[in-house]
């Protein structure tokens, strides 16, 4: 009897139990995150003060001006670092599956280098955290806290819940990433770095959906 | 230059894992990373043209663009477009769920009119 390359979970539909628990967690994420998504939506436009997302705001007891809260150009460019970081996991995924295929070109070599989409997706997914860290900083600097109006409180809330899953998907591609420099990811690795890659997909659909929901929606 | 190839694994081995035989390619995406990029670049724009943010046309054209953007990814990205079926309903259940009861709930609070989503 042979040894089997890989340790099978079986469940009766002959899927493994890993993928469809990943996916099952999803979709209870996506419960949990629309709920988030709801709670902002209910309470938009019902701040009493200041500061607003879209428009200035004069506080009529101190005569302070604040200006419209939300940063577009910064907010975008940070939705395009994301974006790319979906690009660079599934180009990873797609380079740990073809390991130990030939590769005959400088191309090959780098599409394949599942060490190096690993990399980029953490980086980027670093930078995504760093943009949002300025945005929180220059909101509390600005005025608005998650004490400030309903607004800071259901905004800090569902950002900062996305904030959290980024980190965590972050240190996942790093963990993943020193496995690769240790003793190497091949097509055996393959599920495992689909489960991270899906996770890593899902926080960047739900930023897709906060981008145009909290950001771009007057 | 096809992605789909698991030399350890039989094909037995690739199905009771959940591993998909199709695969975009790699240049699949870099187009899928092409045009998400534009879709968010005509996001950005639109939000920045004023006679189209005062008009009735503007939430549902950037819900139309964000839910496009969502499909793709989930599509290619995630490979639910290949995925076993079991995938797709454990993921599209939840979230329709979730989205009639973001509806029901807009339309509670009297945030909805006629697919408006108030300021």
């Amino acid at each position: 009897m042979s040894a089997p390359t890989v340790s099978h979970h079986y469940t009766t539909t002959g899927l493994d139990n890993r993928k469809i628990a990943i996916w099952a967690f999803i979709g209870s994420e996506c419960m949990l995150f629309v709920s988030l998504i709801s709670t902002y939506l209910i309470y938009k436009g019902r701040s009493v003060v200041g500061p607003f997302p879209h428009q200035p705001w004069v506080d009529p007891g101190t005569g302070q001006h604040f200006k419209a809260i939300l940063n577009i150009p910064v907010t975008s460019a940070s939705t395009f670092v994301l974006l790319m970081s979906s690009l660079a996991m599934v180009l990873a995924l797609a380079a740990v599956e073809n390991k130990g295929k030939p590769q005959r070109t400088l191309g090959d070599k780098i599409l394949g280098s599942s060490k190096l989409w690993l990399f980029m997706t953490a980086l980027l997914g670093a930078t995504f955290l760093g943009f949002q860290a300025y945005e929180f900083t220059s909101f509390v600097h600005e005025g608005l806290t998650i004490k400030t109006n309903l607004f800071g409180s259901t905004f800090f809330t569902l950002t900062g819940f996305h904030g959290a899953h980024v980190t965590a998907g972050v240190i996942w591609l790093l963990s993943m990433l020193m496995i690769d420099f240790k003793r190497g990811l091949g097509p055996e690795d393959a599920l495992n770095v689909d489960i991270m890659a899906l996770y890593w997909h899902f926080v960047d659909v739900v930023w897709i959906a906060i981008f145009t929901l909290v950001y771009l929606i007057r | 230059m096809d992605s789909t190839h698991h030399s350890n694994l039989t094909a037995a081995e690739e199905h009771a894992a959940g591993i998909e035989h199709e695969h975009p390619t790699w240049a699949t995406y870099w187009k899928v990373a092409v045009i998400l990029t534009i879709i968010t670049a005509c996001e950005v724009w639109v939000y920045y043209i004023p006679a189209f943010v005062g008009s009735r046309a503007f939430v549902p054209t950037l819900l139309a663009m964000s839910a496009l953007k969502f499909a793709i990814v989930v599509l290619f990205y995630m490979h639910l477009r290949y995925d076993n079926r079991l995938f797709k309903v454990l993921f599209t259940g939840p979230l329709i769920v979730a989205i009639i009861t973001l509806i029901a709930l807009m339309f509670l609070f009297g945030h909805m009119h006629l697919g408006h989503v108030g300021a």
